[in-house]
């Protein structure tokens, strides 16, 4: 196989693992936008989201694929969003007025008491339902699984959808206005908290949905399945400009590529991550707000 | 600063907890006990750690979530120069200027970062440093790690002409070493330094035009803190005769963060408590639960860190001077 023939396929490759990130790197983004907050939690619903979307085709097995598929996929977003719904209420809602560091705790405390919940009930490797068929689809030079084009697709239709809600709909506006400024858009009549709970829904369902991505990528799923996405998510959110949408897109795609083409290319693939998190540095100390993060002026 | 600044219930309870430490010990080497010994060495050495976290995070207001890569440089420097045939004096002191070394190399170029950047880059430098250890094997040994085989005689002592083992001498120096930063940590606060750091994190604009240089600021908290972490790690290093890119992972980093906040940011007492709490609990949980529950002990040990979050935002033992200040 030619140097070529590896450069496209570890593309691919990286694009497909690129749009899981940036599936999960949105949910991260958007807490942070309205809340100023990193919510460690958010790996604990991406594994969430694999292991009901695992129930939910376990359950339908009769049924036929893409059905079952899509009620995986769309009962996971639910049950997740849902759930992040009631860690907000529960555990950060509370603290709106702390100090900072004081949430980070506590999204620590709930990421590991979800991790430990999952933990208690399965401690071993779950196989994934491998509802999709194997296939192959050749486009010229290009050559993707029919797991990777349902990947691609299916996160291109989720931020599609996302883009929409944010930027053409009333509520979409509301979000904008609370991270711009929760107390005025508060006193311009937004209801502020029912925008967080709306804000973190979303973020958490399509974390669940990249959960369930990323379990048919790689056929397996356990209690800590969501600690290494999670990070490279987070760290992706941070590359494109934590807070800012289209950056997570971006910043999952560049983190995907970067650790498939340095899986390809380095001498051993376990540097893959090194050379992923020197790109992050490297782009950080040239553009400090991150690749489409805005120039804020300082505050005085 | 003093500590003994006047006789309180406070300070009586302090002093006897210290006269405790030192004394207690021994008592627990002649039965099973030999693991609590081995539990309080490791809070000591948690407790060195969050105090040089806690010049990071509470008195400069700095968010890093890769703190335990110094940890890992300094116990990876001893391994390696013990092996090299230093003495253990020599080698501790060469280890805490290799991991300040290191912080001064990584942390330059990256202070101008603010807020959750600068979190993101220290979390990135703490993964590719243990990416690092696990992968260059002629140096570190990868993933098996490197074993020591003598335990050197650090402190040769004689208790009441009882043989006392390495164990209890690790003890005592953990312990010495405690008291060594806690010492440094409350000098620091309340010296021009620490009032510079503390100025920066309550207002870097306005700190700045009041003349202090923030970047130099900066520069000597990171390289201090690391020098805590330096002496922490050439101290494990030596009483596990073992390291392994295993003990270093951002786990253990997001772990210190919780020391460091649910003790108190900035108050040095509170960082020690938040250390000691984070490491027991769960050990103590493991045996109040018996061993049926065993599993449950971190589930309830994140359920604490909530409600620790949740009803004590300012830690247990949060910074007096602060509060004074809000008031």
């Amino acid at each position: 196989m030619s140097i070529f023939n590896t450069l496209i396929e570890q593309l691919i490759n990286g694009l497909t693992l690129g749009a899981i990130y940036a599936l999960v790197a949105l949910g991260y983004t958007m807490v942070y936008g309205i809340l100023l907050m990193i919510n460690f939690a958010h790996s604990e619903i991406f594994m969430m989201g694999a292991f009901v979307g695992c129930a939910v085709l376990t359950l339908c097995g009769a049924l036929p694929a893409p059905l079952a598929m899509g009620l995986a996929v769309v009962g996971a977003m639910i049950v997740c969003g849902l759930a992040a719904l009631g860690v907000e209420k529960l555990a950060y809602a509370p603290l709106r007025k702390a100090s900072r560091l004081a949430p980070l705790i506590s999204a620590i405390g709930v990421s590991i008491v979800l991790q430990n919940g999952f933990f208690l009930w399965r401690d071993d490797f779950l196989g994934f339902p491998n509802v999709i068929p194997e296939r192959h689809f050749y486009f010229g030079p290009l050559h993707f699984s029919l797991i990777q084009l349902i990947i691609l697709f299916s996160s291109l239709i989720l931020m599609l959808g996302l883009w929409l809600f944010v930027n053409h709909t009333r509520f979409g506006q509301a979000i904008r206005a609370c991270s711009q400024d929760r107390e005025a858009a508060g006193l311009m009549g937004i209801p502020v908290n029912a925008m967080i709970s709306l804000t973190f829904f979303i973020g958490a369902s399509l974390g669940a949905a990249g959960g369930i991505l990323y379990s048919l990528y790689y056929g397996s799923i356990k209690y800590n399945m969501g600690f290494v996405p999670g990070i490279k998510a987070f760290t992706a959110a941070v590359l494109g400009g934590i807070g800012n949408i289209p950056g997570a897109m971006v910043g999952g795609l560049i983190l995907g590529m970067a650790e498939s083409l340095g899986a390809a290319f380095l001498p051993q693939a376990s540097w893959k991550d090194v050379f992923a998190f020197g790109i992050l540095i490297l782009v950080l100390v040239i553009r400090p707000s991150g690749l489409l993060g805005e120039r804020t002026a300082e505050k005085v | 600063m003093k500590i003994f600044h006047r006789p309180s219930w406070s300070n009586l309870l302090l002093g006897l907890l210290i006269v405790f430490s030192i004394l207690f010990p021994p008592f627990l080497l002649n039965s099973d006990y030999s693991y609590v010994l081995q539990l309080l060495v490791t809070v000591g050495l948690y407790m060195i750690l969050a105090m040089g976290l806690n010049l990071v995070v509470g008195f400069l207001g700095l968010l890093d979530l890769g703190f335990m890569a110094f940890y890992a440089i300094g116990a990876y420097s001893m391994a390696l120069l013990s092996c090299a045939g230093f003495g253990f004096w020599a080698t501790l002191g060469l280890s805490v200027l290799l991991t300040m070394g290191f912080r001064l190399l990584l942390g330059a170029p990256v202070l101008r970062l603010r807020g959750d950047y600068l979190a993101i880059v220290t979390l990135g430098f703490g993964e590719i440093t243990r990416i690092v250890l696990n992968n260059w094997d002629s140096l570190t040994q990868g993933p098996k790690g490197i074993s020591l085989l003598t335990h050197p005689d650090v402190v040769p002592i004689t208790f009441f002409g009882f043989h006392i083992s390495n164990n209890l001498n690790f003890y005592y120096l953990t312990l010495f070493f405690v008291f060594v930063c806690a010492t440094l940590s409350l000098r620091l606060k309340y010296s021009r330094i620490g009032r510079a750091w503390m100025a920066i994190r309550e207002d870097e604009m306005a700190a700045r035009l009041t003349g202090i240089q923030i970047t130099r600021m900066k520069l000597i908290g990171f390289v201090i803190s690391a020098g805590f972490a330096g002496i922490a790690g050439g101290i494990f290093a030596r009483s596990q005769n073992f390291v392994t890119p295993e003990s270093f992972t951002f786990w253990e980093s997001v772990m210190l963060v919780a020391m460091v906040v649910i003790g108190g940011m900035g108050s040095v007492g509170g960082v020690l408590l938040g250390a000691a709490i984070v490491i027991l609990v769960p050990e103590m949980l493991r045996s109040l639960l018996g061993s049926g529950f065993v599993s449950w002990r971190y589930f309830l040990f994140g359920l604490a860190l909530v409600l620790i979050a949740l009803y004590r935002p300012q830690g247990l033992w949060p910074n007096r001077r602060k509060i004074v200040e809000l008031e």
